[in-house]
């Protein structure tokens, strides 16, 4: 700790340097978003190709973007790459929630704050001055989306273990509708991503945060 | 082959179940996709390059399958009972499913088949099925899950395997009990002794209080609630009780070979 100070001391930062050093994303979350970005990716494809074995709907999804060849080779995937997506998520809620980064930055998320801004956004009026701080759009999609990737969780653990998690399977009704419910997550996240991923091109300083924290 | 060719099967459309299975079938040249190590395909075609070697994937990939195993054995209750329904809910028709159509199904003469019993056990006697009709049976309504995601409820009754295991002194700290079949290609499937000896696993005789029918696995089938469907083999010829992990028809394939559910 005294180590730290001194080498800040030393840096002789002016307050507009310091500010400046300041990450807009902390390491941690950096990390933790690349790190889900994979599991999910991974999740996503390797689910498509185990959902093509007993579809749904009356479609299946287009062989190249799946993962896995074939239903095993999907299946291997999808059970391996939860670990990745569970243990990191358990992390991030962990930590969200103790450094109190969710509560800053997510809370509070109020109607006529999201209906403002929303509409704010599709007159492209929306400013992104200062990263460090989300507009009500963003609050409303980076709160929602983690509730959808908690649901998604219990409803693949649902699907996964319905003996001997039967108390979580009745939560979402039965087995059967646990399988609708993860595969309207997985459609909820995929909604997500591409808006996501439009807005970070969008406003490429976001993405660059994200990267390197500045 | 006539005899039991004509054997009506109660509720169940011969056509549309081969129809239905069909659909739900694998594509048979993607069967063995994983052994010959094409699952990186999409991944190298995600990340446009080749660091990752398809050996070594499909090498970590089983590792951590093997891994999935033991968790999965970590956490197996065996009192956990699988849920029951009313018979209601039973599915109608209980589809037909296996990686064959039905007229390849196989044909058992009940007079002539034998249930061989193998390994760690006192008594190796042969049982007919007249002997295995005698036994005390009981009758469970509970789901059956496809490793494909579908599911469907079906009423089966026959003898506790449990009760059977004690019957034939078999050592029941042995680790799998492994089943072989009548089917074509051999399948066969080994079960893990704690799983064998869960409460609802049931030596199967009867399918909707009728005699199991050939779609379904006559003589006899392995009914175990708490697996996938693919760990509950139709056709039953013989068990083993064994030490020795000896693979399975799916599981060498890449199915991971615990499949609790």
């Amino acid at each position: 700790m005294s180590s730290l100070v001194a080498a800040d001391h030393q840096a002789g930062a002016t307050p507009a340097e310091a500010s400046g050093r300041k990450a807009i994303q902390p390491a941690w979350v950096r990390i933790m978003h690349w790190t889900n970005a994979v599991a999910m990716i991974l999740m996503i494809m390797s689910g498509w190709q185990i959902y093509n074995a007993s579809p749904l709907f009356d479609f299946r999804f287009s062989h190249s973007i799946t993962l896995g060849g074939w239903l095993g080779g999907a299946l291997l995937w999808h059970f391996a790459a939860m670990w990745l997506l569970m243990v990191n998520g358990l992390a991030y809620l962990m930590t969200g929630l103790s450094t109190g980064r969710f509560r800053t930055k997510l809370l509070p998320i109020t109607p006529k704050g999201v209906a403002g801004d929303l509409k704010a956004a599709l007159t492209f009026k929306l400013g992104h001055e200062d990263l460090s701080r989300y507009n009500y759009v963003q609050k409303l999609l980076y709160a929602g989306i983690i509730v959808v990737g908690i649901v998604i969780v219990l409803s693949g653990l649902s699907i996964w273990k319905p003996v001997q998690l039967h108390w979580l399977v009745s939560l979402f009704g039965d087995y059967d509708r646990a399988r609708y419910v993860h595969f309207f997550c997985m459609s909820a996240i995929v909604a997500f991503l591409v808006i996501h991923v439009a807005l970070a091109l969008l406003v490429p300083k976001s993405l660059r945060a994200m990267i390197i924290g500045r | 082959m006539g005899r039991l060719r004509s054997l009506p099967i109660p509720g169940v459309d011969k056509k549309l179940l081969v129809k239905d299975a069909a659909k739900l079938l694998p594509d048979p040249a993607r069967r063995r996709f994983i052994a010959g190590g094409a699952s990186l395909g999409a991944l190298t075609l995600l990340t446009g390059c080749d660091v990752l070697d398809s050996d070594s994937a499909d090498a970590m990939l089983a590792r951590i399958s093997k891994f999935n195993d033991a968790f999965q054995a970590w956490l197996f209750n065996p009192d956990a009972l699988a849920p029951t329904f009313p018979e209601s809910m039973i599915t109608k028709p209980f589809p037909f499913n296996a990686y064959y159509d039905l007229d390849d199904a196989p044909e058992v003469d009940g007079d002539d088949w034998k249930l061989e019993v193998r390994g760690l056990v006192d008594n190796k006697k042969s049982w007919t099925l007249p002997e295995l009709y005698a036994l005390p049976q009981v009758k469970q309504v509970t789901r059956h899950i496809c490793v494909e995601g579908w599911s469907a409820i079906g009423s089966w009754t026959g003898t506790p395997l449990r009760d059977f295991l004690k019957l034939i002194g078999a050592d029941m700290r042995a680790k799998y009990v492994w089943f072989q079949c009548a089917d074509k290609d051999g399948y066969n499937s080994p079960l893990d002794m704690r799983s064998a000896l869960h409460p609802q696993t049931q030596m199967t005789f009867k399918f909707g209080d009728e005699i199991l029918p050939r779609a379904y696995g006559f003589p006899m089938k392995i009914r175990v609630p708490t697996k996938l469907g693919f760990k509950n083999p139709k056709y039953v010829v013989s068990m083993e009780v064994t030490n020795d992990y000896k693979g399975g028809y799916w599981e060498d394939q890449g199915y991971n070979s615990f499949s609790g559910s």
